[in-house]
């Protein structure tokens, strides 16, 4: 737009933007200020004055049970990373073949996939307990692992963008080639829809991330428990044992801080587009 | 092209989805006609078993007081967060899309940071922001000569419920709805400036009915999330007393599945949710669709 810059700009929508940045910051700001004091200045000094304590309740954060809180710091990674790249991969090639193939059923699968978004996280999660400790992999990796593979709206997402990017010509030019359609799929399909993929493996990554209720369902081994698992852990045992107060405070601010990090760099590269309806199939 | 290949594609797909989702919710409708009955036996001890028992699951958990009195807590807390974080979310995109403010990038990105905030972390910091103890809103009331309110009591518990909620969820909504502003054709807007519509004449007739599928789909992601809301109120439970350990359905949910031992009833429970979940989420696109298809006409 060319008239932006000459138009004068009113003081009110600025004012109402800036209030809702300051609502949506405040209290990330305050936890990293109360992360650095001690358990007395936590209950003792203003809440926005900086304390002397951020070294001690970093060593009392590491030394906890032996180090815990790193364990769920690399099992947080090995569920968002590994979770959100598998299923990705697995949402990219069902959105790729429902969107350019056509074969008896194609619909049915459509809307059968589809229709698992409806489905409340607890009333699978259940269920998925009991059958999971039946075959014995209730409190591994892979009991918080699996259920997060298939993505009904990963695969929706992966369908619409498949059909909006990739043209049939381009298909069919590598086909006749002679392009098995193993290599159609990771040489030709796969390149093209990597904006489509990295939407929905952020989606993906920052939906395992947060999950709580299944690893809580799930796991009872607390060195295989992800982050919100285990800070959820320590603030239930801190109910009147405040000392523990210091140290969850700075283990919740080096939890979150890195994935806003990562959120704020990655976020360029979504197609926000492709979830508003933007982009039609 | 071979005919089995989109078959091979969509095989693990499909597998997946079996085994973790119909699988489960079989399981589950299975689990919610069995129950446990002490039958007596000829030495004249009860012995309990697992039996049939049709439907009786599911009459006691619709006549459940605690579920009941769950859902009424989860519909005032509905009302409360959907339309605040939906209106919010609508006004920031309309600003933003206004190229009316200063700041734009800063604003959009900072009202977008607690999307990254996961809803037990941001239950915990929010609850030490609401603790009495720790609390600036307490500290500053202090001077006023204010000692005595509680953010986390049953007078202020919805309210703050709702807000941590609402932090969490505004910019991911806010973004969803400005890319859909976006995406609407330029010369639309151009031709209704020059035909002096002005900038909030211009939002509210022109942009938010060009929205209205976005916003509608904004609104059905809102709705089967609040149904479904558990990490938050869960958290707070251990900061505070007055969350009991049923106050919405899905806490009610894993206390029969887990801590009573009650999983047939925990299972009938949560298909009562899903149904619901679906009723819910089929009327709220009947309303949009008939909106839209009256405005159409």
């Amino acid at each position: 737009m060319t008239g932006t810059t000459t138009r004068r700009k009113p003081i009110l929508p600025t004012a109402i933007l800036v209030l809702g940045a300051i609502y949506c910051l405040f209290p990330v700001a305050w936890l990293v200020i109360a992360s650095t004091k001690s358990s007395g200045q936590l209950f003792g000094t203003f809440t926005l004055e900086p304390g002397t304590g951020l070294v001690s309740n970093l060593r009392q954060l590491f030394t906890l049970e032996n180090g815990v809180y790193l364990s769920w710091v690399k099992n947080t990674m090995i569920y968002a990373f590994g979770g959100a790249a598998l299923s990705t991969l697995i949402s990219a090639m069902a959105g790729y073949a429902l969107a350019k193939f056509v074969f008896p059923g194609r619909e049915t699968f459509f809307r059968f996939l589809v229709a698992g978004v409806l489905i409340p996280a607890i009333t699978l999660a259940i269920p998925q307990y009991f059958l999971m400790a039946k075959i014995g992999l209730a409190d591994t990796y892979w009991s918080v692992l699996l259920p997060c593979l298939v993505s009904p709206f990963g695969i929706y997402l992966c369908r619409v963008y498949a059909s909006a990017a990739i043209p049939d010509e381009m298909l069919e030019a590598a086909r006749i080639d002679g392009a098995s359609e193993w290599r159609l799929f990771w040489f030709v399909a796969i390149p093209v829809m990597v904006p489509g993929l990295v939407t929905v493996f952020l989606l993906q990554f920052v939906g395992i991330w947060n999950n709580f209720l299944l690893p809580y369902l799930m796991l009872s081994d607390p060195t295989k428990f992800p982050l919100t698992l285990g800070l959820y852990t320590l603030i239930s045992q801190g109910n009147g044992q405040t000392t523990l107060y210091s140290a969850l405070l700075v283990g919740v601010a080096l939890s979150v801080l890195p994935l806003i990090a990562i959120i704020m760099f990655l976020q360029r590269f979504w197609k926000m587009d492709l979830i508003s309806g933007g982009v039609k199939g | 092209m071979r005919r089995t290949t989109p078959y091979f594609l969509l095989a693990p797909a499909l597998v997946l989805f079996a085994a973790l989702f119909i699988a489960p919710l079989v399981y589950a409708v299975y689990l919610s006609l069995q129950g446990s009955r002490v039958a007596n036996s000829n030495t004249g001890f009860g012995v309990a078993r697992t039996v049939f028992v049709g439907l009786a699951n599911y009459s006691s958990a619709l006549r459940d007081g605690q579920l009941y009195a769950g859902f009424e807590r989860l519909g005032i807390y509905a009302l409360i967060v959907i339309p605040i974080t939906q209106g919010l979310a609508l006004l920031f995109a309309l600003l933003l899309d206004s190229a009316r403010s200063r700041m734009p990038k800063f604003t959009r990105l900072a009202i977008f940071v607690p999307y990254a905030v996961p809803g037990v972390t941001a239950g915990i910091m929010w609850g030490f922001l609401y603790l009495p103890q720790t609390s600036p809103v307490n500290y500053l009331l202090s001077y006023l000569g204010v000692h005595n309110l509680n953010l986390l009591s049953s007078h202020w518990i919805y309210a703050a419920l709702a807000n941590i909620v609402i932090w969490g969820s505004l910019g991911f909504n806010m973004i969803v709805l400005y890319t859909g502003l976006r995406a609407a054709p330029p010369e639309i807007y151009e031709a209704a400036v020059m035909d002096g519509c002005g900038e909030i004449r211009l939002a509210l007739r022109v942009k938010v009915p060009l929205l209205r599928q976005t916003i509608a789909l904004t609104m059905l992601f809102s709705l089967i999330a609040t149904l479904q809301t558990y990490s938050e109120p869960t958290v707070l439970s251990a900061m505070t007393t007055t969350i009991s350990s049923t106050f919405f359905p899905l806490m009610t949910v894993y206390r029969y599945g887990f801590s009573t031992g009650q999983p047939n009833e925990a299972a009938a429970m949560a298909i009562l949710i899903a149904a619901a979940t679906m009723i819910a989420s089929f009327v709220a696109l009947r309303v949009v669709r008939s909106r839209t298809e009256r405005r159409d006409a």
